[in-house]
């Protein structure tokens, strides 16, 4: 066995908060040899991502870290910064989970790539554009000479993803370590990336270290696994081994957060509650007074879909393909064309006013626990919100009563009335978003992405409760998600949306099983089988 | 929290300390020393504001002739040696020739004599000096020519001096820091209210009504703000109310500009959304949802507003169009104290440092609290 390229011994982290010290690493010990792909995987908190910063000394400030960490020899832990920055940036590089936002938006692409190379490499301005040009070229994006001009808002998320690969490897770096790197990007982009990481280990002959929540994408991709939990190391060993072996019982729950089971389909006798018919979205910028010229943008182009008294019907799609613009504009909370029934009254074009003996009926819960519940309202206060508008007349009394009722239901203790939002975690969260939809009894609950923000076993739990809560008062869900897994899970009829269009349609099973159209094939094969996609990929490079 | 395989719990709920944002906020602001400090100063200041008029021994408006320009000092007015000469003055002033004046203590004994008949209506010429008080007649010989008279002699203490006009300037920086603290909280509150309705109102609806709404706050921010107060000042006179509505006319409009932007991202929070998708009525949302959201960066603004607004007081004020004799702010004693800064530079020294300690309290405070209020932008 070769020396290890990073070697870390008992690294502590830990955080001076107003509470207290808080330790989010205790004690963990790594090590990445040369040319090998290491996967460190945890859910929210289990101090993955810190045990790197503290490593790079990139922790934030009221951060302190003891223990060690040798790359080649050189001791990491409590080297000056100008020392550090030698390492750092050239020989460990990182890339981090946002593209949207590492890159600079002001400057060129070839600008933000050519810099550090000029100024750390010393190399002329004609050898650093050459250089930019070889690393995009690199990375693969197309026209990689046109696109150097670009500005980053030109580009996509998986490019911009790419192009932060690209400045990562600039100077030959012997090790990478990418934080999340793939976390916000749709699926079949996922597995692109991936297959580029992938590519570019077996080329340049570089150590990965490769931070992520998903254990799916590690299975595909690492060659040596940790699971961590809680700030320590539960289990590490050959992906292999973690897979097919996993000694501990943190790994087999993590190996079994996978959503499982399917729901049936309801009979076809059901009353229908909800049908929408050539819905339009538009939207436009400017135009107006000062505006300049008006621009228009179709989100959501002739979309039909009907819904039955039970039933699930999941809409699929990348970001941008208008699901969750299709899942406003049914409730009407934006302005659209096209004719919405529910329960036999037209409720399209109607004004707020008259919309409001609807709302009741017609609930919806969001994709972002973290921005959907008011932070300066008491979870009391957020839960019984709906009943001040729907049934003014109740006491407080009665209202207090509703509220412990819909805690109970969504399993959360009524204690909690008189905490605030930011005390809780993105799937008590989104307990209480599921609790303040069904306090009201609606009919029609629309749940746009209610699951993407969570780790995977807390995930698991939020579809039990969805389905526990959907056979109680008998609701139909439309349930808006990228993640396919979820939607098998949960749906009984999927729709699959791309660019505004519905490209399938069909039951759960038929789809699932039997996919018609390429576009459902491919999303199916990135988000169930990335390992065939990697090799696949692998070997048209080779 | 059943679907567990095994004995690891998930998401588990800790129902230990339960603490709001505001709670986090204060303990966060304890920690920073400065503005803890601020905070102390402030709350003295605001004590002296409100008692302090009522607990120095001179009234702000009482000039004592006897003694303008006197600096500032622990020393007891008039001085000993300075008793006589002064009786001495009063008398003569009173048309009488002084025979014999003794000091005893504190009171003083006057023999004086008249060519012409003496009326016991003398003691008013005495009394009328801020040095003598309660003057009677001992005795007054039979044919009216002379009299003995008895003063209790005043004696006084102007710790900070007194002003050209024999003013205490003690008492007058009291009530300066009365007239400034109000100006600043009574402007600041003015605007606080319009700026905060005004702004949540155009972000929330947005669109049209929002661009006309902040046009109007253009064309208002355009005009010249001293052309303002003079217009003002002109048709409806000189009074300090005027300056509370001059000087909160000019800052609700920063406040509307400032709440209007929060609102605008705020409407784009989902549980802005979620609210709207429950059917809460637009006026319920902003009260319940868009304001108390934005008070974070409101109450920053509102502690670093009130220096601002002493400031522009005392700015007016030294350009004489502000608070008008005797009443008197932070900024008028500045003016009148730097008339002659070689002469009597106490005048000038005291309530500056008054002004620049409460001003650094206030944006030290403020500071404080946006570090507090929003970890994020430190």
């Amino acid at each position: 066995m070769t020396d290890p390229i990073l070697d870390i011994k008992d690294i502590h982290v830990s955080f001076d908060t107003p509470d207290g010290p808080v330790d989010a690493v205790r004690g963990v010990n790594m090590k990445v040899i040369p040319g090998e792909t290491v996967a460190i995987v945890g859910e929210s908190g289990s101090g993955k991502s810190q045990a790197m910063m503290a490593t790079m000394g990139l922790l934030a400030d009221n951060g302190t870290v003891r223990g060690s960490a040798i790359y080649r020899g050189t001791q990491l832990i409590g080297m000056s910064k100008s020392d550090l920055n030698k390492i750092r940036g050239a020989k460990i590089t990182m890339i981090f989970q946002e593209p949207m936002t590492s890159l600079d938006p002001l400057y060129s692409i070839e600008f933000q790539i050519c810099e550090p190379l000029r100024v750390h490499g010393g190399l002329s301005k004609q050898a650093a554009r050459d250089r930019a040009l070889e690393l995009l070229e690199l990375v693969q994006i197309p026209n990689a000479k046109d696109r150097l001009k670009a500005y980053p808002h030109e580009l996509s998320g998986g490019q911009r993803q790419r192009v932060m690969i690209a400045m990562a490897l600039a100077n030959n770096p012997d090790l990478l370590i990418a934080d999340e790197p793939t976390t916000a990007l749709d699926v079949t982009i996922q597995a692109e990336i991936l297959a580029l990481l992938a590519d570019l280990q077996k080329r340049l002959g570089m150590s990965i270290l490769f931070i992520t929540h998903d254990l799916g994408i590690v299975d595909a991709f690492a060659d040596r696994v940790y699971v961590m939990r809680a700030g320590q190391v539960v289990e590490e060993g050959p992906a292999e081994q973690i897979f097919n072996a996993p000694r501990e019982d943190y790994t087999k729950l993590l190996l079994g957060a996978e959503p499982d089971g399917t729901k049936d389909p309801v009979p076809e006798t059901a009353p229908m509650v909800l049908s929408a018919n050539d819905m339009v979205v538009t939207f436009s910028s400017g135009g107006g007074f000062l505006g300049g010229k008006l621009r228009e943008v179709k989100a959501v182009k002739d979309v039909s879909l009907s819904l039955q008294k039970g039933q699930t019907l999941g809409i699929v799609g990348e970001s941008g393909s208008g699901k969750s613009t299709l899942g406003r504009a049914i409730l009407q909370l934006l302005p659209s064309d096209g004719r919405v029934v529910f329960a036999d009254n037209v409720i399209s074009g109607l004004s707020r006013h008259q919309m409001q003996a609807y709302r009741r009926d017609l609930q919806m819960v969001f994709q972002d626990p973290y921005g959907s519940l008011s932070p300066r309202m008491t979870v009391g206060e957020i839960v019984t919100e709906g009943l001040l508008v729907h049934e003014p007349g109740i006491s407080a009394k009665d209202r207090d009563r509703r509220a412990t009722e819909a805690l109970r239901a969504v399993d959360l203790d009524p204690a909690v009335r008189r905490r605030f939002p930011h005390e809780f975690s993105g799937g008590q969260r989104q307990r209480i978003a599921i609790a303040r939809a069904v306090i009201l009894r609606p009919t029609v609950m629309v749940l746009d992405e209610p699951t993407s923000a969570l780790d995977r076993s807390v995930q698991k739990q939020i579809i039990t409760l969805l389905r526990d809560i959907q056979t109680e008062l008998e609701l139909s869900y439309i349930f808006i998600s990228h993640d396919l897994s979820v939607v098998r899970a949960l749906s009984d009829t999927v729709m699959v949306m791309k660019n505004g269009e519905v490209v399938e349609h069909g039951s759960t099973a038929n789809i699932f099983n039997a996919p018609t159209s390429d576009y459902t094939r491919h999303l199916m094969r990135a988000a169930f089988d990335l390992k065939s996609v990697l090799k696949e990929h692998a070997n048209t490079i080779a | 929290m059943s679907d567990t395989q095994t004995d690891i719990q998930i998401d588990e709920l800790d129902l230990g300390t339960s603490r709001s944002l505001w709670a986090t906020a204060w303990l966060r602001l304890r920690k920073n020393k400065a503005a803890m400090a601020s905070l102390a100063i402030l709350i003295i200041y605001i004590l002296i504001g409100t008692f302090g008029p009522m607990l120095t021994t001179h009234d702000y408006d009482n000039s004592y002739r006897d003694f303008t320009r006197e600096p500032a000092s622990l020393q007891l007015y008039p001085p000993t040696e300075d008793i006589l000469p002064s009786a001495e003055r009063v008398i003569t002033r009173a048309r009488l020739q002084p025979q014999s004046v003794e000091l005893d203590g504190d009171i003083l004994t006057v023999t004086a004599t008249s060519s012409r008949e003496i009326d016991e209506r003398v003691t008013r010429y005495m009394d009328r000096s801020d040095l003598f008080a309660n003057t009677r007649v001992i005795e007054i010989s039979p044919d009216n020519l002379t009299v003995t008279m008895q003063s209790d002699v005043q004696r006084y203490r102007f710790i900070f001096g007194t002003d050209s006009n024999g003013r205490d300037q003690l008492a007058r920086i009291v009530i300066a820091i009365r007239i400034s603290l109000l100006i600043g909280a009574a402007a600041t509150a003015v605007a606080l209210l319009i700026g905060v309705l005004y702004g949540a109102i155009a972000g929330f609806i947005g669109g049209m009504v929002d661009s006309v709404m902040m046009r109007v706050v253009d064309i208002l921010y355009s005009l010249p703000f001293i052309f303002f107060v003079i217009l003002l000042v002109v048709f409806f006179g000189n009074n300090i109310f005027l300056m509370f509505i001059a000087v909160g006319a000019i800052e609700w409009l920063d406040m509307a500009r400032i709440v209007r932007g929060q609102t605008l991202s705020l409407r784009r929070r989902e549980f802005v959304s979620a609210a709207e998708a429950l059917g809460v009525k637009p006026v319920s949302i902003v009260k319940r949802h868009i304001i108390p959201n934005t008070l974070g960066p409101v109450i920053v603004y509102t502690t670093l507003m009130v220096p601002k607004v002493i400031l522009l007081e005392s700015f007016l004020s030294f350009l004489g169009l502000g608070v008008q004799n005797p009443l008197t702010s932070l900024g008028v004693l500045i003016s009148n104290g730097s008339r002659d800064i070689q002469g009597t530079p106490y005048l000038l020294i005291y309530p500056s440092l008054a002004l620049t300690i409460l001003l650094f309290a206030l944006n030290f405070l403020g500071d404080g609290l946006r570090d507090a209020l929003d970890p994020k932008d430190r």
